[in-house]
C-alpha cells in the first residue's frame, strides 16, 4: 500500500516544483527590488496615493449585509455540488439506494432554493 | 520517499507558522490571509496522506468560500482594534488566571483519558488498496448508502443555514422601483400612449 501511494503522490511532483518555482519567483522578484533598488524614502513617498487627492478615512468601513447573504448561499450550494462529485464517479455502484439518497438530498435543499427565489434573495435592486 | 519526508516538513512548519500568525498578527485582515495559507499547507498535508478529494475540497470550499467569508465578516465588523487592545495590561492578571484554569482543566481531560478497546480494532469499513479504487470513489460508495442519515443530516444542515442566513438578513427595502417584466408586458397602448388635440399657439 506504500508504494502505491508513492506511486500517487510523483503525480504530484510537478506541482510541487512549480509551487516551488512560483515562490522562490515571487521571492526572488521582490527581494531583488528591495536590494538592487535605490530606497530614499520620504514622507510624500510613503504617503497613500488616492489619484491626486488626500485619502478621505479609513479603507475599514461597514458595507451591506446583502454581500454576506450571497456569499454565504455560494457557499452553500458550493458544498451541494462538492457532494455530487464522489455520487457521480460511483453511481454504477451504489443502485438505486444511493440514487435516491442523493435525490433526497438534492430536494431539500431545492425547498431552499425555491425559499430563496420566493424570498426575493437573489434579487439585487 | 525523501521528497515526501522534506514536503511533509514544510507543509507543517508553514502551516504551524501560519496558524501562529492568524492569532498574532495585528490586522485582522492579515490574519484571515494567513488562515488561507494555513488552508493551502493543509490541502498539501491531505495530499501527502492520499486524501486526494478532501485536499481538492478543502481548497475549493474553505478557500475559495469561506474565506471569502471571513473577509467580509471582518470588514464588516468596523471594529477598531486599538480601541480593543487599550485595557490589555490592566485585564491581564485576569485573562491570565482564567486561561491557566482552562489548560489546567485541559491537562486533567486528556490525562485521565483511556482509548477505548474497540477503536483499537479498525474501522467498519476496511480502507481500500490506493492503487486500485481512487479517493473520490472509495468515498462514494459508503457515503451516500451506509452513512445516508449523516448525509442528509448535512442536507438538512445546509437548508437551515440557507434559511437563517435569509431571514437574518433580508430586508425589504422601500422606496426601491424594481423591473416588473409580466408588468410591462401587461401595458396596453390605452393606458400609456394619449392623443392631445393641442389648440394653436396654446401648447399643451
Amino acid at each position: 500500500m506504500n508504494g502505491q501511494l508513492t506511486t500517487m503522490l510523483s503525480e504530484y511532483l510537478p506541482i510541487l516544483i512549480f509551487i516551488g518555482i512560483a515562490g522562490g519567483l515571487a521571492l526572488v522578484l521582490v527581494l531583488a527590488s528591495l536590494i538592487a533598488g535605490r530606497q530614499k524614502p520620504d514622507s510624500e513617498k510613503l504617503s497613500a496615493y488616492e489619484c491626486g487627492f488626500e485619502a478621505f478615512d479609513d479603507a475599514r468601513r461597514k458595507f451591506d449585509v446583502r454581500f454576506y447573504l450571497v456569499a454565504i448561499l455560494f457557499i452553500i450550494f458550493d458544498l451541494e455540488v462538492a457532494f455530487l462529485f464522489p455520487w457521480a464517479v460511483t453511481l454504477g455502484e451504489i443502485g438505486m439506494f444511493g440514487f435516491w439518497s442523493m435525490v433526497v438530498f438534492l430536494g431539500v435543499l431545492t425547498v431552499g432554493f425555491i425559499y430563496e427565489w420566493k424570498k426575493g434573495a437573489l434579487e439585487w435592486e | 520517499m525523501i521528497i515526501q519526508a522534506l514536503a511533509f516538513y514544510l507543509f507543517a512548519a508553514v502551516m504551524v507558522a501560519a496558524a501562529a500568525m492568524v492569532i498574532s498578527a495585528r490586522n485582522p485582515v492579515h490574519s484571515v490571509l494567513f488562515l488561507i495559507l494555513a488552508f493551502f499547507n493543509a490541502a498539501g498535508l491531505f495530499v501527502l496522506m492520499g486524501a486526494e478529494f478532501l485536499a481538492m475540497i478543502l481548497v475549493v470550499v474553505y478557500v475559495g468560500a469561506v474565506a471569502v467569508l471571513f473577509l467580509f465578516v471582518v470588514m464588516m465588523l468596523d471594529v477598531d482594534f486599538a480601541a480593543l487592545r487599550q485595557g490589555f495590561l490592566r485585564y491581564l492578571p485576569v485573562g491570565g488566571a482564567i486561561g491557566l484554569i482552562l489548560l489546567a482543566e485541559l491537562v486533567l481531560v486528556v490525562g485521565a483519558w483511556v482509548a477505548s478497546p474497540e477503536a483499537a480494532v479498525g474501522p467498519i469499513v476496511p480502507i481500500p488498496d490506493p492503487a486500485r479504487v481512487t479517493n473520490t470513489h472509495a468515498l462514494g460508495r459508503i457515503l451516500y448508502t451506509r452513512y445516508v442519515f449523516v448525509f442528509q443530516g448535512a442536507g438538512l444542515v445546509l437548508l437551515v443555514a440557507m434559511i437563517g442566513a435569509i431571514v437574518l438578513t433580508l430586508r425589504e427595502r422601500v422606496g426601491v422601483r424594481r423591473q416588473v417584466v409580466a408588468d410591462q408586458i401587461r401595458r396596453t397602448r390605452a393606458e400609456s400612449v394619449e392623443l392631445v388635440d393641442a389648440p394653436k399657439r396654446g401648447g399643451v
